[in-house]
């Protein structure tokens, strides 16, 4: 299948001019590439034939642990804090996904909605570890020693999200094409074959369900940098939702299309709020609903089809 | 086990196997055996067990009592992906395969199961696994629609693409579930025919479930028949089609 | 400690009984039209916001205030007839056979325009109306008092419950509905109207959520949230009796209750964890809830 590389290259050298061109835009970028990850995640499972309604609860496991460990443990280093952040959420992927994958259809949708819902509920009540409903305040972290203020920080972070994106999104990409990654695929379109072959449906879906967790704890973690304070809110359903949305509406065809979403959203988000900002859920929800009936594979598999390729991914 | 006692046992065996679904015994009691090199068929009516006997057998159903061994070792109460890499591999009545992935896709993700799924992030796309997914897919005939997507390949050869998958698992039984079925009859011999010389030039066992008696005469070594969750009656094709009883209970339903 | 506990349990109760309403339309359209509607806890507050919106103004136009009573029956009856129809005939019919993918993602998108469409009519401030309530007084027993709305409100599900036993085995309709939702295929091929009674079966799950929020107002009024709250508490009572079960839902409705008082009682942090751990257990231990069955795959 031929890839729609330059126009990727083009987005891409696009994106890595924001902060001179439009630094007012540096900061929803940075957030759209954040929940990207978790959207990625999101999009992973929908290619196995998986649809999570709870998804929103790795992002906020990662941003949590990155308050958490911030301000009360006193963990400073973004290196550190990354890394155990998305340790933590894929932790808890793991965990929770050794259960959760044994289910299918509404059934994993429900279950991964009922987790997020006592994660969510958790949050908010614990007040002493989580601070409750008024969430918890992330400083700004250091970088391997360098202690920068509020706006060179955002600069860095801006960059480091972009390069993680890439970094990550091509391993993901690498990930997919090999065996195990077709394997996910293969559950979707017909699982009594793929354990005929010999292959643990369950294996496979709790490697990517973890990967899900991870991918998502780290947007959670870089988000929890970028907006500066965390929130019970992050879990709430309609967030794992709004995944759902941005990974369909960006398309699962390939990884790409995760971040494509979220960029579209946010930047969409942006524009929308000084016009109409009391109809913003309403414009996404008909956009939604456009993309189902008329994009089925997403903004990407419309950059894709231009490329020539009828690959069906789609739902 | 020294190989010596391995090849002196059937390559399958079943002992008691039983199974029931509410009132319905489809398996009451089953004793059956098949030996190295044999191809065995399962004829009987519609409602007789013999799917149920291939479930049992392959693991996707778990017998109430009994057990079934593969070369001498107990596979019984299984799951089907362990009795898979144990030797026996399946292909079924209504093929099942990755629709919306390309034959040779199929193929290769079918090799890298019997190597073992976990390879880090080296692509299935490779020269090895393509190159054996295409001598596979010569050897049943398959070659030229290595490209094409499996769910839009015509019914006949969905059910070869589907027993291609069982192939490349290189296993030492094949457990097929009618073949020829939905196929026109001319196209049913040269299926067979490539079926056969294939499962000869792997020196492959097999036991399938059949329905044309035709076909079960030409190309099976030993007939079991199917009533009621039995045994009915066995033995080469010749004596079972002189057996009346047979005939009025098998032949004359089909 | 009974004096305690008595008077919590019967009010958990009544907040269950609303939300079991909601429950029995969710587990209806499931059964019938086999889709997961994520919508349906908005028509619980779009009820809710109708109602109360009814009732202020018979009581501000002076009307004799148990016109509030029907008013309830009325709102629910509106807004069912104005979306139920509509919306199935439109987005829910083309999603059917397309997978449970696209069919959560269809009504998440809807669900996300009904929460706009609210609150630029209904705005953002929360609406609080009670003359049912204060109509109907209290009652004591042992000691206790009890609102007599609250008990009114249990009374009705289980009048809800049998209705529907009624309905399902002794009207053409009902029974023609059980057939629809035994066996699809069969239906058809007798020449059941199905189409028409996924018409029906959507709009009767849509009123009965709609019931929920409207019977919901005098006690709890209604503001912006509650349907996204709703919806979830919806789903894990449904999930808890098995989806497509009524008698199911309305058992764990009790159970869920019980576990908030219980909650209440021994962790206070606890109580809004509640109704989800106790789907966590029993999906455990039954995927399919307690009534549910499993389908099975012929190969």
């Amino acid at each position: 299948m031929r890839k729609p590389i330059p126009l990727l290259v083009a987005a891409l050298a696009l994106l890595l001019l924001v902060p001179v061109a439009f630094p007012h835009l540096k900061f929803v970028i940075t957030l759209a590439v954040a929940k990207g990850f978790a959207a990625l995640g999101v999009a992973l499972l929908l290619r196995g034939g998986l649809i999570s309604l709870g998804h929103a609860m790795y992002f906020a496991i990662g941003a949590y642990a990155t308050a958490f460990l911030g301000s009360k443990a006193g963990v400073s280093d973004l290196v550190l804090l990354l890394v155990a952040s998305t340790a933590v959420a894929a932790l808890a992927g793991l965990v929770f996904g050794a259960f959760l994958v044994r289910y299918r259809a509404i059934f994993f949708a429900m279950l991964n909605l009922a987790v997020s819902m006592v994660i969510f509920a958790l949050t908010s009540k614990l007040y002493g570890i989580t601070g409750g409903t008024d969430g918890l305040r992330v400083a700004v972290p250091t970088v391997l020693g360098w202690a920068p203020g509020k706006a060179a920080f955002d600069g860095f972070l801006f960059y480091l999200c972009i390069l993680l994106m890439v970094v990550l999104g091509w391993l993901v990409h690498r990930y997919l094409q090999s065996p195990l990654g077709h394997a996910l695929s293969a559950i979707h379109t017909n699982e009594v074959r793929l354990e005929y072959l010999g292959v643990s449906a369950w294996q496979t879906l709790l490697t990517s369900y973890t990967i899900s967790a991870a991918l998502a704890g780290l947007g959670g973690a870089l988000a929890a940098m970028s907006i500066g304070h965390v929130l019970p809110e992050f879990a709430f359903w309609t967030e794992s939702g709004h995944l759902v949305l941005t990974a369909v509406l960006g398309g699962i065809g390939g990884v790409a299309g995760a971040f494509i979403g979220s960029v579209f959203l946010e930047i969409l988000h942006t524009v929308a709020v000084g016009v109409a900002a009391e109809a913003w859920n309403l414009i996404i929800g008909l956009a939604l609903i456009c993309v189902i009936f008329f994009l089925p594979r997403g903004i990407y598999g419309l950059i894709e089809a231009r490329r020539g390729s009828t690959k069906e991914t789609g739902l | 086990m020294t190989s010596n006692s391995a090849s002196a046992q059937p390559l399958l065996r079943a002992e008691d196997l039983a199974i029931s679904f509410g009132a319905i015994k489809a398996a009451d009691g089953v004793d059956f055996a098949l030996q190295r090199n044999e191809f065995v068929a399962i004829i009987g009516p519609n409602g007789a067990g013999k799917t149920t006997f291939l479930n049992l057998v392959t693991g996707y159903l778990k017998p109430h009592r009994g057990n079934v061994w593969l070369d001498g070792r107990p596979i019984t109460r299984m799951a089907p992906r362990r009795i898979s890499r144990q030797g026996i591999a399946r292909a079924f009545q209504i093929p099942q395969l990755f629709t919306d992935h390309s034959l040779i896709d199929n193929l290769m993700l079918a090799i890298a199961a019997r190597e073992g799924i976990w390879q880090g992030l080296t692509p299935l796309n490779r020269r090895a696994y393509r190159d054996e997914a295409m001598e596979v897919l010569e050897l049943l005939g398959l070659a030229a629609d290595a490209e094409t997507m499996t769910g839009t390949l015509p019914e006949g050869l969905r059910k070869l693409a589907d027993i291609t998958l069982a192939f490349a698992l290189n296993p030492k039984l094949l457990v097929l579930d009618e073949p020829t079925s939905g196929v026109s009859s001319i196209e049913r011999f040269r299926i067979m025919e490539t079926l056969m010389n294939a499962m000869r030039r792997r020196g492959l066992s097999a036991l399938f479930v059949e329905h044309d008696m035709e076909v079960v005469q030409k190309y099976a070594d030993r007939v079991v028949v199917w009533n009621a969750g039995h045994v009915m009656a066995e033995g080469t094709p010749a004596e079972v089609m002189s057996n009346p009883e047979v005939l009025e209970s098998v032949v004359g339903v089909v | 400690m009974f004096q305690t506990i008595v008077p919590l349990f019967v009010d958990a109760l009544a907040n269950a009984a609303l939300i079991f309403f909601v429950a029995f339309g969710l587990t209806l359209v499931f059964s019938v039209l086999r889709i997961l509607n994520v919508a349906h806890g908005s028509f619980y507050s779009i009820g809710a916001y109708v109602s109360a919106s009814i009732g202020l103004w018979i009581v501000s136009a002076g009307l004799n205030p148990w016109l509030t009573f029907p008013a309830l029956l009325v709102s629910a009856a509106l807004v069912a007839a104005l979306f139920g129809p509509l919306i199935e005939r439109t987005l829910v019919q083309w999603t059917y056979g397309r997978g449970e993918a696209v069919q959560i993602l269809m009504t998440f998108g809807l669900f996300l325009i009904l929460e706009d469409l609210q609150r630029l009519v209904f705005g953002v401030s929360s609406y609080y109306e009670d003359t049912p309530v204060a109509l109907l007084g209290s009652i004591e027993i042992g000691g206790i008092i009890y609102l007599n709305y609250q008990l009114l409100l249990i009374a009705l599900a289980v009048v809800a419950l049998v209705a529907m036993r009624v309905f399902i085995g002794h009207t053409r309709m009902g029974r023609l509905l059980a057939v629809v939702v035994a066996d699809r295929e069969i239906s058809e091929a007798l020449g059941i109207d199905t189409r028409r009674m996924f018409t029906i079966a959507f709009t009767l799950g849509i009123f009965l959520a709609a019931l929920g929020g409207a019977l919901a107002t005098p006690t709890a009024g209604v503001a912006p949230g509650l349907g996204a709250d709703t919806m979830v508490l919806a789903f894990a009572v449904a999930a808890i009796g098995g989806l497509g079960q009524v008698e199911g839902a309305a058992l764990a409705a009790v159970i869920v209750a019980a576990a908030r008082v219980l909650a209440i009682y021994l962790f206070p942090a606890l109580d809004a964890v509640a109704p989800y751990l106790v789907m966590l257990i029993v999906l455990l231990v039954r995927p399919y809830g307690l009534f549910g069955k499993p389908a099975i795959r012929r190969i």
